[in-house]
């Protein structure tokens, strides 16, 4: 009997354990690795909710990488059926990818919360490349473009786009592009280490690494120059190119519509809250809220434009 | 010595008091949820987040730091007691450290486990302490070629030396590769292997595959075994702590852990596991007891337990010196560290070292602590084998089931549990060894990307995978393992 006990005694500590591990909190799903643009935006974002005293529950994530984040939609999907505190992470990337790969699930299949951030692209080479304009960039994907492999997020994406758009620009054929795709911190490494040629991808990612002057930002892609950083917009330097990132927030296939209320007042405190303009500060976002059915119309008129950029850029057929 | 005063000042933070309660109470933790499969550090830490808002920066990263390393030596109580490890660094203790216990010499597997964690501990605290900016080079050294022909070594060494024969082991390697297939391919997003079903697009969990090789094949055995079995293993029978001939078999596996351990922990895409797979090898090679391998060897739990204490620390590498997180349990870090206001990277040395400092002390003091907490704990823990086995194998599959129902509330992940099970169960009876399965599982896939990331920059050249130093050394070794043992063998023939 007394054996009985402990062995009794034991499996009801550890099941009080796993199920307050279950509790209340946030899932909140990342769909790349750790390291990089969707990674930075889910835990920042939900650190300012937790500061701002919005949302105090706790939060755990789930990093899913690969496939412009469509795996992890993929298990998002599957599996964040009736909770109303299961979140994932979203953006311009996902919305290309899924029409790139032609994804069985889609955005469609989630409840859009809202668009919080936007971040405009950047160009990076080595520290030690001799490519240092956008100009020169042009010059080496025209002279080869096979030769000058750029790393950046998944296939079909923003980063494959604007590598694709650059290639027009500069007269080079589009499907002799090398884009090698990455996911997560990865990159800079890649990068740093001279593995890959230059890298495209969101410049708040670029700036701590380029500071250390391991890597060197020779553009950036949004209407301005970034406060602080010694780089030309491509439309400066000739180049007509824009290529923004936006991120933002979705729920589960059947939040319900109190989950729903819920959230979208949490991301309303959140865009006036000061904890929040000194995030989008310190990692350069912009701020782009948009929520509830506005931001459903968006995604739909993003699924229409990416779907016709893809096509014009010859990433789809 | 510059960084010798910085480490004592750090001690004065990290021995104060109140750090030493957070301290403690992250080595609980830590310990605790390693034990759980499913419950990992990153989850842990993430959860706590919030909690720790209340107190000083100081204070929370030497908890977190107490949770990271409790997490691993609590992994391996499990593997070697009840053969179902909790977390993937502690796949390769199950194996011999199961036959251990099974022998009555469970105590001192636990403590070979304990010990050889604490020494690996501090080595790797020290590596970080005086290397840390120069092994940090090495994540800009390694290419996609290295990381693949990195892999491959672990594949081959794996499949070579588990298991009564290759063919077992390669066959279970392949068999993990292909469960590694299914989903959406990372690289271009197509759906592989899925058969239409929208369930199986994210891939098979890792953790569905862990429990149900590992746990619920295991209680199938036992229970289809009930007969065979003796009712109770007398847990003490083998003597409740390490023999001298232990420690002199066990010292040199903890160093070597120590070695491969660190620096492969330190790559970006390096990881706990690929350590701990490279060091059975090793042990197994070099072992003066191969009869013992397969039977419960000492060295085959010290080596690994070693390496993977070791590479926690190495984690610590790419993500202080340069901001790049890893491992899940690494970003999770980066984000308390952001939440704090400080950005880690180089001038994270310069801007807050009473922290830095501090928690690096902090590893040390941890890794005492966590010594303490264990050894004692060893006699408590090897009695859980006195508990009947109907209950605790009862209590086992309840556990499984519920993990995986809680992190997917899935039913075909529950229907995945009782298919792979039934496999785990069969290979089991016919002698094969089911870690090469797991390995496939999590290394395949990244050995894939990696192989199409230097195929993409080389432009389909093959000839880049031969193209650096570090991937043909890798890749000799690989040939090595996989070819040495045949030309011995006819060589001694002749």
């Amino acid at each position: 009997m007394r054996r009985f006990l402990i062995a009794g005694g034991l499996v009801a500590t550890l099941a009080m354990m796993s199920s307050a591990a279950l509790a209340d909190p946030a899932k909140v799903m990342i769909p790349a690795n750790p390291g990089g643009g969707w990674d930075g935006a889910g835990r920042q974002t939900m650190a300012a909710l937790e500061q701002a005293g919005i949302f105090t529950e706790g939060v755990s994530f789930t990093n899913k990488g690969g496939a412009a984040g469509t795996i992890g939609l993929a298990e998002f999907v599957r599996t964040a059926k009736g909770d109303d505190n299961a979140l994932l992470v979203t953006g311009v990337i996902m919305v290309g990818g899924i029409i790139s790969n032609n994804t069985p699930v889609s955005l469609k299949d989630t409840t859009p919360l809202a668009r919080l951030t936007n971040e405009y692209n950047a160009i990076a080479v080595p520290a030690d490349s001799p490519i240092k304009t956008p100009q020169d960039f042009l010059a080496a994907l025209k002279a080869d473009p096979g030769a000058l492999s750029v790393g950046g997020g998944s296939a079909g994406g923003a980063d494959h786009v604007m590598l694709a758009q650059l290639a027009k620009a500069a007269g080079a054929p589009v499907d002799k592009i090398n884009f090698v795709s990455f996911s997560g911190g990865e990159i800079l490494a890649a990068l740093g280490g001279g593995k890959i040629k230059a890298a495209i991808s969101g410049a708040s990612e670029f700036r701590p690494f380029a500071e250390t002057g391991r890597i060197r930002i020779i553009a950036v892609s949004g209407p301005n120059r970034l406060e602080g950083l010694d780089a030309p917009t491509l439309t400066e330097s000739g180049i007509p190119i824009e290529m923004g990132n936006w991120r933002g927030f979705v729920g589960g296939p059947d939040m319900t519509d109190a989950g729903r209320t819920a959230w979208l007042e949490r991301f309303e405190k959140l865009h006036t809250a000061d904890a929040w303009k000194e995030t989008l500060k310190a990692q350069g976002w912009e701020d782009a809220y948009l929520a509830g059915d506005d931001f459903v119309k968006f995604i739909d008129a993003e699924n229409e434009k990416w779907s016709a950029s893809l096509k014009e850029v010859g990433i789809l057929n | 010595m510059d960084i010798l005063d910085q480490l004592i000042s750090g001690f004065s933070v990290a021995l104060q008091p109140i750090n030493l309660f957070w301290a403690l109470i992250g080595c609980a933790l830590g310990t605790a949820v390693g034990v759980l499969p499913g419950i990992g550090p990153a989850l842990t830490i993430a959860l706590l987040l919030p909690v720790t808002a209340q107190i000083a920066p100081e204070s929370a990263f030497i908890m977190f730091a107490g949770i990271l390393y409790g997490a691993l030596y609590g992994g391996s109580t499990t593997s070697i007691l009840l053969n179902t490890p909790g977390e993937s660094g502690s796949v390769m203790t199950a194996i011999e450290g199961n036959l251990m216990a099974r022998k009555g010499r469970g105590a001192a597997a636990l403590a070979t486990a304990a010990i050889g964690s604490f020494v690996a501990g501090t080595i790797g605290t020290a590596a970080l302490t005086f290397l840390a900016p120069a092994i940090a080079e090495l994540a800009f050294i390694f290419g996609p070629e290295d990381y693949f022909a990195l892999m491959i070594l672990s594949f081959t060494s794996v499949a070579v030396v588990m298991g009564r024969s290759r063919v077992r082991g390669f066959t279970s390697l392949f068999f993990g590769l292909a469960l590694g297939t299914i989903g959406i391919d990372t690289q271009t997003g197509q759906a592989r292997m899925v058969f239409g079903s929208l369930e199986l697009l994210d891939g098979i969990q890792f953790t569905v595959v862990l429990v149900s090789l590992f746990a619920i094949g295991e209680t199938l055995y036992v229970a289809s075994r009930q007969a065979a079995v003796p009712k109770v293993i007398n847990p003490l029978s083998g003597g409740t702590w390490m023999t001298r001939d232990d420690w002199k078999r066990s010292w040199k596996p903890w160093l070597r852990g120590s070695l491969i351990g660190f620096p492969i922990g330190s790559l970006p895409a390096g990881g706990t596991e690929v350590p701990t797979f490279l060091s059975y090898t090793l042990e197994r090679r070099l072992t003066k007891h191969p009869e013992e391998f397969g039977k419960g060897a000492i060295e085959g739990v010290a080596g690994p337990e070693a390496a993977n204490n070791a590479a926690a620390a190495g984690i610590l590498v790419p993500l202080l010196t340069l901001g790049l997180p890893s491992t899940a349990t690494a970003a999770v870090l980066l984000a308390a560290f952001q939440n704090y206001g400080l950005q880690p990277g180089p001038m994270l040395f310069t801007t807050n070292p009473t922290l830095l400092w501090g928690m690096i002390a902090s590893l040390y003091v941890g890794n005492v602590i966590l010594l303490i907490l264990n050894l004692p704990l060893v006699g408590l823990w090897v009695r859980l084998l006195m508990i009947p086995r109907p209950y605790i194998y009862g209590g086992i599959v309840m556990f499984a089931m519920v993990g995986v129902w809680g992190i997917s509330t899935s039913w075909i992940d529950l229907l995945l549990v009782a298919g792979l099970g039934l496999i785990g169960y069969l290979a089991r009876v016919y002698s094969f060894p089911v870690a090469p399965a797991l390995i496939g599982l999590i290394l395949g896939p990244q050995a894939e990307i990696q192989l199409r990331r230097a195929l993409a920059v080389s432009q389909g050249d093959w000839s880049v995978l031969v193209g650096t130093p570090i991937a043909i050394t890798l890749l000799v070794l690989a040939a090595a393992t996989f070819l040495l043992p045949m030309l011995i063998r006819r060589l001694s023939r002749i």
